[in-house]
């Protein structure tokens, strides 16, 4: 008797934290939640396209990549270009989070990087010779950036000011200085024309191609900065625990404000990219946002600069692709932009049954019995 | 003049002042949620969605249009569509301990992305010119004012000339303030913020009131979605119209340091501010833009100045942004 | 006089992953008793009155109170069955008042704060307690904050109360004024459960003893009937003579001097008040002293992790003679000076090392700053991790294995192995086998042994006197941050030690004025 109202009143199941789960099947939960992702992406177009699912990923493709196999390699550059910039956003922020310093300002950082370079290719882009004025470029630009994430970074260090709340601000003082800017600059228009001095070159017919290979050269630096490097190493020991930060005898403060001038002259370098290697203009709308889901490639990611490149392959693909489906249901582009965040909420959800397990007391009981 | 610029500045003032009530209800218990923006949009857009619906439903006449059901339909289908926000964000934030930051941002993401893209589907239904749709018959049920407002001059037009939504989002605020000083339901809310370990341990069901606080703070966040549309923009609805009121509430709430009532005063302040640009002699159009920095500004003031004084009553929930996991302790 | 059992635990079974907390544990109290509930660290000891209290529940086993079955899957219905817990680290909400920390989770009856403070000044009363209902939690003492939770717990009229290590915190006064309030609640008719490992108190304050031992319940008696032997017998098996090595110090030299250095912590409350002494080249200083007076912030100052309001810290470098201040250095100074300062601080995972790391990477945590590279060399921090792994049996799937995985006793040696392996002259430890099992604790005394042949001089920081008193040459002792006491650990008692412990306060500043 005793037992049975006993066993009605326990909990069926509890969840029980684990770190011990080996990293393959980790992946392996990861990308079955990628593939989960695309089959529901694929059956949510197939509703609104009423196509068969098949065709809705062809849709898909040649949204992504056009008539590659006809040899037009014009979407395939695009696509990269994109992958490109939300990359570099995402690279830019993983010094800082993984220092635990939640910068969430990579939007404004890389509009005043953007910025800088606007200014340079407008003031001095008559005046100065080619090559100096791309120093010039990607100096102010990279300096602009650092500055915008020093500012929280210094605020965080002294006072211990949250950074989250601070960063996010400093986008929002960021987008009107570029407003006030763009008004100067457009005679009241609100639109720059295209400023032909100081743009990236066209290697071969492609004007995507310096964007892509810096970033890929990030990339790889990033990683070996990271892993091998010992600034990335005390980056790691801050972000693990200030109190054995301290009893080694790092100094917090400056290991904070140093890499969040990494950081944030990083996404200045996203926002030179996207005004010196695409736009030749600027509005504030640039990085349209990227700046955010860049924090969420970085955490999707695990922090490695390698896998941030699949993630956001994925992601970009879902973008361009999911857009042409809606384009060929006659649907607003924004459909992509809910899928995205569909699949990243997925995503994020599925990090639970990595770090946790469910453990169900009845079951055991049976067992027992 | 001035008096129109107060209203202007109230008319302002609402939109924020319902997220950031919301959003302070959340942060009490602990949550972060950087979802608001995206929780503000779909309220926005569900409500939109319901009056379109109902002014369909009774072809398109104001006369067959009952103005309770007229304002009560967007309101519900407004509460209805940023609850279910509140819920995804619960479920992931709190039962699957997913990252409060990045679950937030993605709900921005989804949100905005909702929003617009319901938007334009409604536009391609209506196979409107503009990039726009009108509702404006819902809108003129909710703009009605008190019948002796214009009869009192200027203290009328101040004091009663506003809509009942302004009203509302006023009472919403005190009546938080309340519940969150004055009630045992406040004061568990509080204690589930700061020290959620401390919380369980007194019996109050930590899980419970984070879920029911996210779900109350979206519902009134959604509210200030739908004010905007019906009220400030007079029933029209267009795509990205709604800018960054969302993270105004956010930057407003570390302002208002928390408290519903400071926040009243604190979103009025920015309404001005956002707005002082009109009213001030001879300010361009450019010192406009760098006036509409100046809410950001003072929020980052208003961070570091907390941040230095380190006043325990000023500061964030000590909790916030932390998922609890009880047997984590 | 009968007594009825208000709590009974029958083969409650206790598992956490592979390890089993508690085994089998049968245990009864009694109304208007007090019953101690002894065991070493680690015991499982406060696992057993978690199951009670509701924050876990059993694998196996029943738990009656009153004679029925009760199941308690939540603190709030251990409530219902009265039962209140005082934890270690007590749960208040540091911004809420006392009296909003008292009433905080009671849902029955109006929410009225005013009322509330009547209530609880009546409890106060009552029972001799002496708290302001509308005092912020963060500005009040430990020994306050302790008050507010007794009183949480009563003003829910809770009758069995369990505390967890109640003492640990407290000063000799405010345990002693602690004792009497618990008597005068047993003399209420309430059942008290006591979890504690200091015999002194277990003998002065309670009526029975149960002793947990490894999780596993070894048995109870009644403390009129028993010893301070018995008792510790049951606590860790067979009476064990620990039979430490100890060498006399050989061609022992000044090494390190502190001289009258003051601490205060951000609080302003005085950590080290005034302290003096010298540790010698090859000498093991112990330092012994109830938890919380001043060791840490001792040890810290040395190691330059602590700001010194006043005083000095000199090396005597053994190659050169020279006498250099150690004054205001952070870690890495000290380093750059040529100090050969190694330190085995508390805090293993928190401090010494970083625990999601694996054992490669925190072999460099000292080292990984030398030279001029802008990159890491981790091939000796490789070969060293292999061979403290090989040298001290760590147990470890691998040398790339994170040390959070690893088991209490593996950490500390990978943690020691790391900090003996750049050759110190002065080498610190605090409390380096608590939560080791015996093996693992002789290894490092052995370590230790070891270390002190070679010259180095050694500051120890334990718990046990026991080991204090086999293990080193001299102890130190200190007491509420000022040094009580200095002997020779070959003629002292650990009476001695334990009357130099609690030394009330006031005693030194009489004699200083007189």
């Amino acid at each position: 008797m005793a037992k049975k109202t006993d066993s009605k009143k326990e909990p069926l199941f509890h969840v029980v934290k684990r770190d011990d789960m080996p990293a393959g099947k980790a992946w392996l939960i990861r990308i079955a939640a990628i593939v989960f992702s695309f089959l529901l992406v694929g059956l949510l177009s197939m509703a609104i396209t009423e196509k068969s699912f098949g065709e809705t990923y062809e849709i898909m493709f040649s949204g992504v990549f056009g008539r590659l196999f006809e040899g037009k390699t014009t979407m395939l550059w695009k696509y990269l270009q994109e992958i490109a910039i939300l990359l570099c956003l995402a690279l830019a922020l993983t010094p800082a989070f993984k220092m635990k310093f939640w910068n969430c300002g990579a939007e404004g950082q890389a509009l005043v990087g953007g910025l800088a370079s606007i200014f340079c290719m407008i003031q001095f882009g008559s005046s100065l010779s080619y090559p100096v004025l791309m120093v010039v470029i990607v100096v102010t630009s990279i300096l602009a950036g650092a500055i915008w994430g020093i500012i929280p970074a210094v605020f965080k260090a002294l006072f211990n000011t949250n950074e989250t709340l601070f960063t996010l601000m400093m986008n929002y003082i960021a987008t009107q200085i570029i407003a006030y800017y763009v008004y100067i600059e457009g005679g009241g228009s609100n639109v720059i024309n295209p400023v032909a001095y100081g743009n990236f070159p066209t290697v071969g017919n492609n004007d995507y191609f310096v964007n892509i290979v810096t970033v890929a050269g990030i990339t790889v630096l990033m990683y070996a900065y990271l892993r091998f490097s010992k600034q990335g190493y005390e980056i790691s020991v801050v972000g693990e625990s200030q109190n054995t930060a301290r009893y080694v005898g790092i100094n917090v403060k400056k290991v904070i404000i140093r890499t969040m001038a990494i950081s944030g002259g990083l996404c200045g370098v996203a926002g030179m990219l996207l005004v010196a290697g695409k736009d030749h203009s600027i509005n504030t709308n640039l990085v349209g946002g990227d700046g955010f889901t860049a924090i969420l490639m970085s955490w999707l990611g695990q922090f490695n600069p390698f896998i941030m490149v699949v993630m956001t392959a994925i992601v970009i693909f879902l973008r361009l692709g999911v857009a042409k489906v809606a384009d060929t249901a006659l649907l607003n582009h924004s459909f992509s932009e809910i899928i995205v965040g569909i699949v990243i909420l997925i995503l994020v959800g599925c990090e639970f049954f990595i770090h946790y397990s469910i453990k169900f007391r009845q079951s055991k009981k049976e067992v027992k019995a | 003049m001035i008096v129109q610029f107060i209203c202007r500045a109230i008319l302002l003032a609402v939109p924020m002042l319902y997220g950031t009530t919301g959003e302070i209800v959340t942060e009490k218990s602990g949550h972060l949620n950087l979802g608001i923006p995206g929780v503000m949009y779909v309220g926005a857009i569900s409500g939109v969605v319901g009056s379109f619906l109902y002014e369909n439903a009774c072809g398109n006449d104001i006369a067959n249009m009952n103005g309770f059901l007229a304002v009560i339909i967007p309101l519900l289908c407004s509460i209805a569509g940023s609850v279910i926000m509140g819920l995804i964000y619960s479920f992931l934030t709190v039962t699957l301990h997913a990252n409060q930051n990045v679950t937030g941002l993605a709900l921005t993401t989804l949100g905005i992305g909702l929003g617009n893209f319901l938007g334009a589907s409604l536009i391609n239904i209506t196979k409107s010119e503009l990039p726009s749709i009108a509702l404006t018959k819902t809108s003129s049920f909710f703009t009605v004012k008190l019948p002796f407002a214009d009869d009192l001059g200027w203290f009328g037009e101040l004091l009663f000339s506003h809509d009942f939504m302004t009203y509302l989002a006023i009472i919403i605020a005190l009546a938080v303030t309340f519940v969150l000083n004055r009630t045992r339901v406040g004061l568990n809310l509080r204690s589930v913020g700061e020290s959620p370990a401390t919380a369980d341990a007194a019996g109050i069901n930590v899980i419970k009131y984070r879920y029911v606080a996210t779900c109350i703070g979206s519902a009134i966040a959604g509210l200030g979605g739908i004010q905007y549309v019906m009220s400030y923009a007079s029933g029209v609805w267009s795509n990205n119209a709604f800018g960054d009121r969302g993270w105004m509430a956010i930057a407003l709430v570390i302002f208002a340091l928390w408290k519903p009532s400071a926040a009243i005063a604190g979103a009025f302040l920015f309404g001005a501010l956002c707005n002082a640009n009109n009213y001030i002699q001879g300010l361009g159009t450019e010192t406009q833009e760098l006036f509409k920095m100046l809410p950001y500004v003072a929020t980052i003031v208003v961070l570091i100045i907390t941040s230095v004084r380190k006043k325990r009553e000023h500061q964030p929930p000590a909790s916030l942004g932390i998922n609890y996991f009880r047997e984590e302790r | 006089m009968t007594k009825q059992p208000a709590i009974e635990l029958k083969n409650i079974t206790k598992r956490f992953g592979k390890v089993v907390a508690n085994k089998n544990v049968n245990l009864t109290a009694y109304r208007g008793e007090i019953l101690s509930v002894l065991g070493e660290n680690g015991s499982g000891k406060t696992t057993l009155m978690n199951m009670i209290s509701g924050i876990y529940f059993p694998d196996e086993g029943h738990i009656f109170i009153d004679g029925k079955e009760a199941v308690i899957t939540s603190p709030k219905e251990a409530f219902g069955y009265k039962i209140g817990m005082i934890h270690q680290h007590f749960k208040l909400v540091d911004v809420f008042s006392a009296a909003e920390n008292i009433v905080l989770g009671i849902e029955n009856g109006k929410y009225n704060l005013k009322d509330s403070a009547k209530e609880i000044k009546k409890i106060s009363e009552q029972y001799g307690f002496d708290v302001d209902p509308k005092k912020k939690i963060y500005t009040m003492s430990v020994s306050e904050k302790q008050t507010v939770e007794i009183i949480k717990v009563l003003y829910r009229g809770a009758d069995i109360l369990i505390l967890d290590e109640p003492t640990a915190v407290l000063t000799p006064q405010e345990t002693e004024k602690l004792f009497a309030i618990l008597r005068r609640m047993r003399d209420d008719g309430k059942c008290i459960i006591i979890i504690t490992h200091k015999l002194h108190e277990v003998l002065s304050l309670s009526d029975r003893v149960s002793v947990l031992r490894k999780g596993e319940y070894i048995g109870t008696v009644n403390t009129s009937e028993t010893s301070e032997s018995e008792l510790t017998e049951m606590m860790v098996g067979k009476k064990i003579d620990l039979n430490i090595q100890r060498d006399e110090p050989k061609n022992t030299e000044e090494r390190l001097t502190v001289n009258s250095i003051t601490c205060v912590d951000k609080t302003g409350t005085v950590m080290l008040d005034n302290v003096s002494f010298s540790v010698k080249s090859g000498e093991i200083l112990g330092i012994a002293g109830i938890a919380g007076s001043g060791q840490r912030e001792l040890l810290e100052s040395i190691a330059g992790l602590q700001r010194l309001e006043y005083g000095d810290i000199f090396y005597f470098d053994p190659k050169t003679g020279k006498k250099e201040s150690l004054r205001d250095k952070n870690p890495l100074q000290i380093r750059q000076m040529g100090v050969r300062l190694s330190f085995v601080p508390e805090d293993r995972l928190g401090m010494g090392l970083v625990g999601n790391m694996d054992i490669v990477d925190n072999m460099m945590l000292r080292s990984y700053s030398k030279g001029h590279s802008l990159f890491l060399k981790r091939n000796k921090p490789k070969s060293l991790a292999m061979k403290i792994i090989n040298d001290l049996e760590v147990v470890t799937p691998s040398a790339s294995t994170p040390v959070r995985r690893l088991s209490g006793g593996n950490v500390q040696k990978v943690l020691v192995g790391r900090e003996i392996s750049s050759s110190p002259t002065v080498l610190m430890v605090a409390y380096p086998v608590r939560g080791l099992d015996i093996n693992s604790s002789y290894m490092i005394y052995n370590l230790l042994n070891q270390q002190k042949a070679q010259g180095v001089a050694i500051i120890f920081v334990g718990e046990d006197l026991d080991v204090l008193v086999e293990l080193c040459d001299r102890i130190m002792v200190i007491g509420s941050g000022r040094v009580t006491g200095v002997v020779d650990a070959r003629t002292t008692t650990k009476e001695e030690i334990g009357l130099l412990m609690t030394k009330p306060k006031d005693d030194g500043k009489e004699n200083g004025n007189g």
